[in-house]
């Protein structure tokens, strides 16, 4: 890990502005993944703002009958809270698919959406990665890829998204608050994660110097027919080959509605 | 061709030391820390508590498991000064007055442990598990605790004693 100053956010705009203030530096909340990349060298920031005193700790419920939920919510917290059991039981099921215990209980749910790729070449800074070092080349797609994207993946990098909480929200509509020196806006969950096309170092479609406040899930939650699949090396504590979130609204015998999103297998579920 | 791949390194001026307050098994400690430093290191190289311990450093096998206000985290990946103010708690502070800890005695009476170095770590994560009242089965308990890994192998064993000490709590 290299040298970095730190500093805390007192509120958003001021999380806002030290973030534009300063272009290598990046956000931390749960920091279960940037602190394990920045002991790897993949991430070098010059300054962590530490964003976990904002008010973005709460689930409320909104107008139409849905759940906002704020950023810092930890993944534990949000996966056994009553109300996502409640309406959302698939989004808890993919939840508590990934990751550990101790992982979940500090994991944000905006960190979430922002984890990197698991990739081997990304995470091994002696190899080649568009996504760590664009233009210089992708080691997996000759290399040990069968962790690695089927689907959207480019001649510039075939990683997979890792997270499994971000495959439910797929499936289900969800929106991403952001706010940013734009101001707040919403971004659809399909929208929020991108291809690698040519510019594989793009993970999400966030701006730079934009902040993920919460996500947001319309009342329509499908919590009687569902089932989130993981397919991996070990039975827990490992990332997706593949996972498949599956839900249905039936009408006797009818089905009405199908939704089915995919994990592991491309650079955005 | 010939591609570097490491970016040049801005400059970056060493930090101040940031103060901070935390209560580490009941005791309130001041330090002064450098920002990279984790609460691993925190505990283990200024506070002289070694029992909680640095396997992979990435988070991947929790034998440095700790408790941070009653909950379960890796020390490795926590920024000390990001708990500025918490109480934690370490497998030095699960005995009382010379009493061992439910769990530890449990350990000891199942055998759940054979070179012993991941052990402060399952037993702080079991100490959360239970806690945590979601282990309700053998298969949940196996499922919880599956960020906790043993090289020796003493699964069976460690489940065993969890359920004595979750039986009596």
């Amino acid at each position: 890990m290299i040298n970095f100053q730190y500093t805390r956010a007192t509120d958003v705009a001021d999380a806002v502005r030290q973030i534009a203030s300063d272009p290598a530096a990046k956000f931390i909340a749960g920091g279960t993944n940037l602190i394990d990349l920045m002991k790897e060298d993949v991430e070098r920031p010059s300054r962590l703002i530490d964003i976990t005193s904002l008010p973005f700790n709460t689930v409320e419920e909104t107008a139409d009958g849905g759940l906002r939920i704020g950023a810092l919510v930890p993944n534990s917290d949000l996966a056994y809270h009553p109300l996502i059991a409640q309406r959302y039981p698939m989004l808890a099921s993919a939840i508590l698919a990934g990751a550990s215990a101790q992982l979940r209980n500090m994991a944000s749910t905006g960190g979430n959406l922002l984890q990197r790729t698991r990739c081997y070449y990304f995470y091994d800074t002696a190899t080649s990665c568009n996504k760590r070092e664009p233009g210089s080349g992708c080691s997996a797609i000759a290399g040990l890829n069968r962790m690695h994207a089927i689907l959207g993946a480019s001649e510039a990098c075939i990683a997979t998204h890792p997270s499994d909480m971000c495959v439910a929200l797929a499936a289900l509509d969800a929106k991403v608050h952001v706010d940013g020196p734009a101001g707040a806006h919403a971004i659809a969950f399909p929208d929020f994660h991108r291809l690698p096309e040519n510019t594989p170092q793009r993970d999400t479609n966030l701006e730079p110097n934009e902040i993920v406040t919460a996500v947001e899930r319309p009342a329509r939650g499908f919590a009687t027919n569902y089932s989130y699949l993981k397919i991996r090396d070990r039975l827990s504590y490992a990332f997706a080959l593949v996972s498949v979130a599956a839900a249905l609204e039936l009408e006797g015998d009818t089905i009405k509605e199908a939704r089915l999103a995919l994990g592991g297998v491309a650079h955005k579920p | 061709m010939t591609q570097t791949l490491t970016a040049p390194r801005p400059t970056i001026p060493a930090p101040e030391k940031i103060p901070i307050r935390l209560t580490v098994n009941g005791v309130e400690m001041q330090l002064a820390l450098a920002p990279w430093t984790t609460l691993l290191d925190a505990l283990r190289d200024h506070l002289d508590l070694t029992g909680t311990k640095k396997g992979c450093d990435h988070g991947q096998c929790g034998a440095c498991t700790v408790l941070v206000d009653g909950r379960r985290i890796n020390s490795c990946l926590t920024l000390a000064v990001m708990k500025d103010g918490t109480k934690i708690t370490t497998i030095e502070g699960l005995a009382t007055d010379g009493t061992l800890h439910a769990l530890q005695q449990a350990f000891i009476d199942h055998d759940a442990f054979q070179c012993g170095y991941c052990t402060p770590g399952q037993i702080c994560s079991a100490a959360g598990l239970i806690a945590e009242g979601k282990a309700k089965s053998v298969d949940e308990i196996r499922e919880l605790m599956s960020g906790n890994i043993c090289r020796c192998g003493a699964y069976p064993n460690i489940v065993a004693a969890i359920q004595q000490a979750m039986a009596q709590s």
